[in-house]
Formats: structure tokens, sequence, C-alpha cells
């Protein structure tokens, strides 16, 4: 790792770090959770003009993290720290990497189409329901930018408290059931790893994340850690086989909901791989790569192929994430299985820049997708594929808007959907020649029921009165959906703005991925 | 010369990003003339590259721009220019301005396919130029490319524009069926593609053509293992993979289903994508390889075969159809497994030959069609024809021209590139060469076979129209017979590039065995004596005699004695409804694969999800853990996690019976 030798480059880390006096991770969590309170105090009338207004500061706000990121280091950065609860070494500290950065950014942006596309859409309640998205912007930015485990721990648990309430109030018919099992699944997961986390805080005295990592623990402690972190965080992904509460919640959820659920929160499963999996408990990791890489080919094969017969539209988006999903989880780990078949780790940084442009690309695509479900549900009210046929006929421009994103949605090379897929294939190849060949055969099973979806809801006579009534976009939809169209080609066509912010975070992972902490072992 | 480079694929772009988004401001004209400027600044530029490349002896190899780095390796989109490329942007533009043109008579009228009041039809004429630019853009930089994955990409684009085109009249249920075939057909291809390119990166460690392709003797004796302790040449491996990407492409059995059913597409489309260019792309990627394909005699043979069969067997499917546009497209995937053999036979270049003069003498067949159904009133079917010749003379002579290309007949293009194929499979040394040799010459007979039973019964004979169609027929407008007869010319006399292009040099460092002692191009060379002695050598072998027994034969019995035609029709009549179904090929793919697939993801959706799943291990384990927690609060020891750990365990009682209350109630997902 030359660059760290290089004191010119250290210097420039910390002194960057010094000059953010004005606390800019803290804002991006609590000037959107203001935000949401200052909307409920606002009114309904107010209400989304006033939601706008924060979620575009906070996307301003969040612009300097990449443009003042100094790429060169895998130190934090934009690092606050302040003594919380001193009695248990709990600490309000926050910092960015290469690899939350991207995601931060990536929830400021998505926050601002869920309010515009809430515009005239929810009706009931609507401060409630734009204070609810603001708070939960801020505390997912609290998420991504914790370094104190507990401190994660806090936000990674709170984040379901505004989910549940979107789901519970302005969800669909079966909202009740959907919001007890995505509370249940998710509390569930995150639980054990609490016990892993006090744990650890036993031995070590802390809950630095980075601590965490120095702290040598034998092969048992490690795995049994390292199931709890795969609970925890497989839930959120979801993996294969705890992911059926995410059909569910998407089914139930209002546009808004399932667009946060798609494009952001799985994410954070992918995200706590990386930063707690991977560096706490390497040997753990190692251990058990094979559960994850089966879990993860299983959820490429064996949810596509669900994806293929689902009746309702959100349902079939919703398992086409998990498929998609599966490739994040398997790239993460495919370090190991690289490793172990050609005995270094070359071609695993491919994996994990696959798996980080996957997230992010997932996050532009799987909410382009929701929303575009969104448009459709909101002329006809039904998301039963069976009641669409034609709608090209009527919505022309909407037709040309879902067709980029089913193509995006089918890894089409020139879209930020091929990106990842394209890498981890490649970097699978180097871990074993079945590994590529399953995760490949999602070009055939994720194109299949992809485009039999676009061919039954767009293609075609228009099919009822309903479809030959359908009007096309307006002015606002337009907006939202060009968008994201300008970003999924964007990261497709020249995705080096995004990896290269990543590379040197990334690297750092794989480093202490392949270490081992088992005492004496070095 | 760079900027030149550049402006060539983004020319077309161009005019296809403004036609397509702008279409309803700039008007039907602006469209076509936004995208006819395009592709002919493209195609000039082209014709340009081609004399500095190939006549003034230059070659360019550099990147536009670093996609993405990732760990030292480079991801770069650049060009790749040399006689080969020089060669294809020739032709691809050369066709597709051609095919632009024509466009303008053959859908002046496009409004009258959609349904009144559609929306998507409204401009669809613009759409339809934005569509045909874009596909120029993606096959140009599919050939241009310098590496594995902005091949991949061009790959996949022109695939893309395909799946839209295809689909065009988006009202019509066959159309849609037809494009989301093609589209998840050439996906099965890519797939093996893609595993291609992986095996590549993994074992040459580069994406870049120059770098694989200079480290290949390297990895030559390198071998890998796929199923148990067998070891497979990495090489082998490579380019299997590599070309079952083609055999999706370039429509060879058993990936070749999508092709005849791509014919739902407008004409226009049916000569560019579906026979001159995108249907190429597989010939050309392989040609490109061809240094690694090379070094593999297992991968050669399978090519060869697979060739040979799709030559042969697809060629007799077209003596039985009755759909004018689908004789052409049988024929299109006959001559691509001409083509594929040639591949397979380490004749690369009289593959690239073929397809260069295939992409002119195709391109005119599919537009005379077109001409043809634009006369018929979009009529297909040739048993309503007959006779035409004397109301449409440019369509009639273009046509001839076209078949005659087509049948190898001597001085005319296919002639030429269609004997050397012959010769260079005999000569081959791959194995099996000899059993490809005899399908390929039994290949001329049927090929001539079926191309002039259709122009008989197309052109002459008795007029078999209705009275209102013969009162309205008449010779098409200008702007679609000038691209016929600029089209007949090349499909003449390109056939005389062959000492240039094929036995010459032209093809040296480009495509591997070219000019090294030797090898069948050598060997080729060797033998060449004058194009003149080829022709007259031609004159009397056995492919020229073939044909001609070929034309013989569908004259004697289609204008002659029809009687023997049903004669045959009903004492083969198990052999007719096996051609007639395509050999049961479709039936078994939709029945076997994508019913399969449809019963696997509900048997998986049902067994797994809904009941193994969520039935047993989501409710059950909650009824577990309500089992569990009577007994876990004596677990207090004082350490925190202990705690932690059964406040979980309280906590999950708590929820499975919720759970266990809702379940009770009847409340379900």
């Amino acid at each position: 790792m030359g660059y760290l030798q290089d004191e010119r480059v250290r210097d420039f880390g910390i002194n960057s770090m010094l000059l953010d006096g004005w606390s800019l991770l803290s804002l991006l969590i609590w000037l959107p959770i203001l935000g949401g309170l200052i909307v409920l105090v606002a009114g309904d009338k107010l209400s989304r003009i006033t939601a706008l207004v924060f979620t575009l500061i906070t996307f301003a706000l969040s612009l300097p993290l990449y443009t003042g990121f100094d790429a060169s280091t895998f130190e934090m950065q934009f690092v606050e720290h302040h003594v919380w609860i001193e009695a248990f070494k709990i600490n309000y500290s926050l910092g960015v990497d290469g690899i939350s950065m991207p995601l931060i950014l990536l929830n400021t942006f998505i926050t601002i189409l869920i309010v515009l596309a809430a515009w005239e859409v929810i009706k009931k309640r609507p401060a409630q329901y734009m204070a609810a998205f603001l708070i939960m912007e801020g505390i997912i930015n609290g998420v991504f930018a914790a370094q104190d485990a507990m401190l994660f721990y806090v936000f990674f648990e709170a984040m379901l408290i505004p989910m549940f309430i979107v789901i519970g109030i302005w969800g669909g018919v079966n909202r009740v059931y959907a919001t007890v099992k995505f509370f249940l699944y998710t509390f569930f997961g995150s639980v054990f790893m609490l016990v892993s986390l006090l744990y650890m805080y036993n031995m070590s005295g802390s809950f630095a994340i980075a601590d965490l990592v120095k702290l040598e623990m034998g092969m048992t402690p490690q795995i049994l850690i390292f199931l709890s972190f795969l609970i925890a965080f497989g839930v959120k992904v979801p993996m294969w086989p705890v992911h059926t509460w995410l059909p569910d919640a998407h089914v139930e959820a209002p546009t808004g909901g399932s667009v946060v659920l798609a494009a952001i929160m799985l994410k954070i499963g992918g995200y706590g791989f990386l930063r707690f999996a991977l560096p706490i408990v390497p040997d753990g990791a190692r251990e058990l790569t094979w559960l994850v890489i089966f879990m993860s080919l299983t959820a490429v094969v064996y949810i596509g192929f669900i994806a293929l017969v689902q009746k309702d539209m959100k349902k079939l988006v919703a398992y086409s994430s998990i498929a998609h999903m599966g490739f994040v989880t398997l790239a993460f780990f495919l370090v190991y299985a690289i490793q172990a078949n050609t005995g270094s780790t070359s071609g695993s940084m491919l994996a994990m820049q696959g798996g980080m442009v996957q997230m992010i690309s997932h996050g532009f695509i799987s909410g382009a997708m929701f929303l575009s479900i969104g448009v459709l549900y909101d002329r006809m009210h039904t998301r039963e594929i069976s009641a669409y046929g034609g709608v090209a006929n009527t919505m022309p421009i909407f037709a040309g808007f879902f067709v980029l994103f089913a193509m995006a949605n089918t890894g089409l090379p020139g879209t930020s959907g091929f990106v990842g897929e394209f890498w981890i294939i490649l970097a699978s190849f180097k871990a074993n020649f079945w590994y590529a060949f399953l995760a490949a055969t999602t070009l055939i099973v994720g194109a299949a029921y992809t485009l039999w979806l676009v061919k039954r809801v767009l293609f075609g006579g228009v099919a009822n009165e309903q479809v030959a009534n359908l009007i096309d976009l307006n002015k606002r939809e337009f907006v939202i959906l060009s968008v994201l169209a300008f970003a999924v080609l964007l990261l497709g066509l020249w995705p080096e703005p995004l990896t290269h912010v990543m590379e040197v975070s990334l690297a750092h992972v794989v480093e202490l991925a392949v270490q081992t902490k088992i005492p004496g072992a070095n | 010369m760079e900027s030149i480079y550049l402006a060539i694929p983004l020319a077309p772009l161009l005019g296809a990003i403004i036609a397509g988004l702008f279409g309803s401001k700039i008007g039907r004209k602006g469209a076509h003339i936004v995208t006819i400027l395009g592709v002919g600044i493209a195609c000039l530029l082209s014709f340009y590259v081609l004399k500095h490349i190939a006549f003034d002896g230059n070659a360019f190899n550099g990147n536009v721009y670093t996609w993405a780095a990732i760990d030292g390796l480079a991801f770069n989109v650049g060009f790749l220019i040399d006689n080969l490329t020089a060669m294809m942007m020739v032709v691809v533009t050369f066709v597709s301005l051609m095919v632009h043109i024509y466009t303008i008579g053959y859908m002046e009228h496009d409004e009258d396919n959609w349904p009144k009041g559609s929306l998507v039809g409204r401009h669809s004429y613009q759409r339809f130029f934005s569509y045909i630019s874009l596909f120029t853009f993606s096959m140009l930089i599919l050939v241009m490319s310098n590496n594995f994955m902005q091949l991949f990409f061009g790959w996949e684009a022109v695939g893309l524009v395909s799946y839209l085109l295809i689909g065009f009249w988006s009202t019509r249920e066959t159309a849609i069926f037809a494009n989301m075939k093609a589209f998840l057909v050439n996906r099965v291809g890519d797939f093996g593609f893609l595993l291609g390119i992986a095996t590549v990166l993994m074992y040459f460690g580069s994406m870049d053509y120059a770098e694989v392709f200079a480290k290949a003797p390297e990895v030559e004796g390198v071998t890998m293992s796929i199923f148990g302790a067998e070891e497979w040449s990495v090489i082998t491996v490579a380019c299997l993979l590599l070309f079952v990407g083609a055999m999706g492409k370039s429509a060879q059995v058993p990936l070749h289903v999508w092709l005849p059913d791509s014919m739902e597409g407008p004409t226009p489309i049916s000569a560019l994508i579906h026979a001159a260019t995108m249907v190429t792309a597989g010939i050309f990627m392989v040609a490109r390889m061809s240094p690694l394909f090379e070094l593999s005699t297992t991968a050669l043979s399978v090519v060869l075969l697979v060739g040979a069969v799709t030559a042969l067997f697809m060629g007799f499917i077209g003596i039985i159809q009755h759909d004018i546009k689908r004789v052409v497209a049988y024929s299109t995937l006959s001559q691509l497994g001409y083509m594929t053999v040639a591949l397979g036979a380490s004749a690369y270049g009289a593959a690239v030959f073929h397809l260069m003069t295939h992409a002119f003498f195709k391109a005119l067949l599919f537009l005379a069609a077109g001409s043809v159904i634009i006369a018929m009133h979009h009529e297909q079917d040739m048993r309503k024809m007959g006779g035409l010749k004397k109301y449409m003379p440019i369509t009639y002579w273009t046509s001839l021209v076209g078949s005659l290309a087509l049948i190898g007949f001597p001085g005319f293009s296919g002639f030429f590139s269609k004997d050397l194929i012959i010769e260079a499979v005999h000569a081959s040394s791959t194995p099996h060469a000899q059993i490809a040799y005899w399908m390929v010459l039994i290949g001329v007979f049927v090929t001539a076979f079926y191309s002039f039973r259709m122009f008989f019964l197309v052109f002459h004979g008795k007029e078999r129209m209705d009275d209102h169609t013969r009162e309205h027929l008449h010779e098409s407008p200008w702007v679609v017979t000038v691209p016929l007869i600029a089209l007949a010319i090349p499909a003449v006399i390109s056939g005389y590039l062959l000492y240039p292009m094929v036995v010459g040099d032209f093809f040296k460092n480009v495509i591997a065995g070219v000019g090294t002692e030797g090898s069948l191009a050598t060997e080729m060379k060797d033998h060449y004596h004058g194009i003149f002695a080829f022709i007259a050598h031609g004159l009397m072998s056995l492919p020229f005699w073939l044909a001609i027994s070929g034309v013989g034969s569908a004259w004697f019995i289609y204008m002659r004695k029809p009687e023997i035609a049903s004669w045959f029709y009903k004492h083969f009549r198990w052999l007719h409804t096996l051609l007639d179904n395509k050999y049961y090929l479709d039936a078994f793919n939709q029945r076997v694969f994508a019913g399969g697939a449809i019963a696997l993801g509900k048997g998986l959706w049902a067994a797994g999800d809904r009941c193994l799943i969520d039935g047993c291990m989501v409710n059950g384990s909650a009824w577990i853990v309500k089992k569990f927690s009577a007994w876990s609060r004596y677990l207090q020891t004082g350490f925190m996690y202990h705690y932690a750990f059964s406040m979980i365990i309280g906590l999950l009682g708590l929820i499975s019976w919720v759970i266990y209350k809702t379940n009770v109630l009847g409340i379900s997902g």
C-alpha cells in the first residue's frame, strides 16, 4: 500500500478533516430530521414545498462530500467525534470513506424524487408523509456516517420506525400483515448483531468500529459473530431464504416507501457486510464464504424463476431486486473464493467495485421501476399485470422511459445495470467456472421476466377501456423519470467517476478481509 | 484522423437522437434529412478511411476514454481500425445509407399500419429513422472496437435496436412475440459470449484485442478443469464460448430460431439488420478472433459442423415457404451457414469476403422483395403474385442480379465468394471438413432451387393476384428503385475484389494465417491464376452445374409442370410437414424451455417461498421461539450481552404471539 507511506497525502487527509469544523455530516443527519419536524408544524398545505426545499438543500449540502473527497486515502473523512454516553464509551463519532460517501449521495438524491413523486398523489396526511421521509433520510445518512458501532445500531433500528409508519398508514389493504412481517424480520435480524456488539465491547472496551477491526478473536467467536452479522444484514439485503418479507412490504407500501426500501434500505445490508462483517471477523467470513455464495447464487437463479411467474408488477420488481442484490453479496465474498482458487486476490477488486456499482445502480433502476409502476398505479389503481396491455398506445412517452429502465434492469451495456453485473461475472469466473455460469444465467432469466412484463404491459393493442383513457406523463413525472434516466445512462457510459472514489477504500476492505485475526496466527 | 474515426459513429448517433427526441418538432422530412445526413457523412468518411487504411497502408489502435480502471485493469472505449474494420465500416454505412433512402418510400404510409388513435403510431415515421440510425451507430461501435468490453456493448446494442425494430409495429401480437423471442434467444448466445469474455480476461489478463492476441501463444498450452478432473484447453473453452455468442447473433443452428420470426419487422430493417449487417456480427467476431480460433482445432471443427448444418438444413426449409420474405430469410440463414463453414475451415478471409458480397446482394434481394410487397399492398404470399415482370421492370432486373449473385452464377459477386468457400472447405484440414464439403455442395443446388422458385413465382407465370391489386400494380418510386440499382452494382462487381481481398495480402496481420507459410490462405494464393482463370475454372466445376440444375428444376417444376410439386407434396407429405414445422424446434423450445421455465418458477414459488420458507420456517420458528422463551428467563448470568439476548428472546416471544394470532385470524400474505 504505497499511498500510506506518502506523507503528503496523509497530511492532506488529516488537514482536510480538521478544516471541516462545520460538521457537514451532522448537518446531513439532523437537517432533514429538523426539516421533518418543521414540515409537521407547517401543516399539509405547505408540507410539499417545505419538504422539497429541505431535500434540495440536503442534497446540495451532500455534494461537497464528493467534491471535497480525497480519493487517495481509505481513512475516514469529514470526521466528527463527541462523547455521547461516557459510562459505556459510546461516542457520537461520524465519518465517511469511499464506500459510504456514494451511498449518502444516493440517499439525498433519491429522497428528492420521493418528495416529488408524492406531490399530488398522497392526499391523506401529506405533512406526516413528507415528515416521515425526511426523518428517514436523516437517519439513513446517520447509518452510513456512524463510526461507532452503537451509534450505527441506534440509527439502524431507528430507521425502521418511519418505514413502519409509512407502510402502516399509507399502505395497501394488507398493510398490517406486511408491516408486522417487515418489522419482525428486520428486528429479529438486528438483535443478534446487538449481542455480538456487546460481546466485542466486553472484549475490547470500545464500540468504535476502528477498534473492533483491530480486535483479535478466535475462530469460534468469529464464526458466531459472523453469523449474527449474516442474519442482520442478510435480512436487510435481503438474501435468500430470509427474503419473503420484501415482496409483501413492497406490495403494501406506497410508491415512496417502495422506492426508499429498494433504492436505499437494501443497500444498508450490503454496506454492513463491507463495514462490519469482512473487516471485523475476516476468518469467520472466510470460513462461511461457501454459505454466502450458495445463498447469493440461489438468490440469482431461484428468485429469477420466481419473478417470472409473478402476477403483480410490484412483486415482480421486488423479486427482481432480490436477484440483483444476490449479485452484491456474491461480489463481496468472492475475494475469499478467488483467493482459495488462484492463491491471490487479483480480481477481487473487480468484484468489490462491481458489488458497489451494482448497489448504486440498483438504487437508480429499482427506484425508477417502482416510480414507473407508481405512475401506472396512480392512474389505474391496480398493479395486476393482466389489467394492462397496450399502454404504449396511450402513454408513448412513459413507454419510452419504461423500456429504458427495463433494459437497464436486464443489464444492457450502456446502462448502469450492466456495469456491476459484468464485473461480478468476470470476477466470479476467477473463483469458479460454475459461479460465473450460474450468475450469468441472469442474462437470460432476467431478460425473460423483464421483457415479458414489458410485452404484457406496454405492447399489443389497447387492452381495455381504462387503458384507452390513460393520459401520458405530466411534467412532474417527466422530470422525475428523466433525472433517473440520465443517472442510469451516465453511470452506464462512464462509471469511472464513481469507481475512482471507491477504489482505495475498497482495496483497504480487501486488505482487511484477507488478514487473519486469530490470536497467535501471525 | 482520430476525429474522423470518432465522427463516423457519432454522426448517425446524433441523427438518431435528434430524430428520436425531437421527431414531433422537426417533422417527417426533418427526421429523414437529419438521419440520412448523419449516415451519409459516416459513409463518406468510411470510404475515406478505407482509402487511408487499405491503400495508404495505415492502421490505428487507440483509446478514446477510460470507461473505468480497477486494480490496474483498464476498461477502455477505443478503436482498432485495420483493413477488416475499414471494410466492415464501408459495408455497414453504405448499406445503411441505401436503406435509409429506401425507407422514405417504404414507410411513407406507415400511419396505415397503426390502429386509429394510437399515440405510439403518431410519429412512427420519425421513430423508425431514429432507430435505424441508432442501429448504424451501434454496429459501427461493434466493428470499430479494440477491446472485448466495447465489442460486447455493440453486440448488445444492436440486439436492443433489433428488438425495438422487430417489434416496431407494437400493436401486432406476432411482432411483439417475435421481438421478445429474438432478444431472449440472443441472450442465450450472449450468455456464452460473456463467459467467453470472462475466460479471456482470466487467462489473458486483458480486455484489449492486441494484448490478448499477443499473449495467445503463451496461453496455448494452459488447461482448465470444468467437469471434474478432465482438463480442457483454455483456448478451446474460450473459443467455444465466444462462438456460442456468434451462434446467437449470426443465427446458427440451434439458436437460429429467432431470425425467421424477425421478418415481422418492416422490410428495410430485414435488409439492413437481419441480412446485411447485424447477423454477420458473429462472423466478423470470429474472424477478428482468428488468432485464437486458429489455435484450437476442436473449436474450428465445431464451428465447421454447425455452419454446414445451418447451410444445408435451413436451405431445405426455404424450399417450402410461401411468404416472400421468409424465403429470403431462410436463404440468409443458409448463407450465414456458408460463412461459418468457411470460418471453421480456417478460411476467415473467404468468410469475410462472402459476408461483404452477401451484404450487398442480400440487402438488394430484401429491398426488392419490399418493393414487390409495396406494389402488392402488403401482400407477402407468393401464391398471390406472378407475372410482375412487366409491371416492375427495375425491381425485376435488380432481383435477377441479386438472385444470380446469390446462387453463385459465374461473374456475379456471390460466385467468387461461394466458390472460394467450397474450395476452401475441400482443401481444409479441419476434422470433418469432407462431410461439410458435401453438405455445402448440396446446399448450392438447394439455394439455386429455392431462389429461382421464388423468382419465377413472383415475376413470371400467371398473374394470380386479385383484379383490384392488379390494376394498381406499378413500379415503386425513385427512392426505392435508386437504392436497388445502387446495390445491384456492388452485387456484381464486389466479387472482383477477390484477388486483393482474399487471395492477396489484404488481411495480412489482421486475420490469422494470411501470409504465413503453409496456411490455407497461402495455399489458396498459390492456386490462384487470375480472375478469368478463376471464372473459367468455375464454369467447369461441380458447384456451377449444381446451381444450373437447381435453376432448371425450379423452372421446370414451377413454370412447366406444377403437377410435379403437388405430386411431391402428396407422396412426401411427412417431409413437407417436417419442413413446415421447421424440424419442430420452435415447438420444442416453446414447450420445454419457455413452458419449463414457467413451470419451474411456479413450482419454486409455491413450494419454496410460500410453503417452505413462509409456511414452515417463518411461522414455524416463531412457534419454536415461543416454546423456547418459556425457560429462557432462567438464563440470567449478569453479563450485559446475556441480558440483551434474553431481551431478544422475550421480544421474539411477543412477536411470535402476534404472528400466531394473525394466522389464527386468517390474515395471510
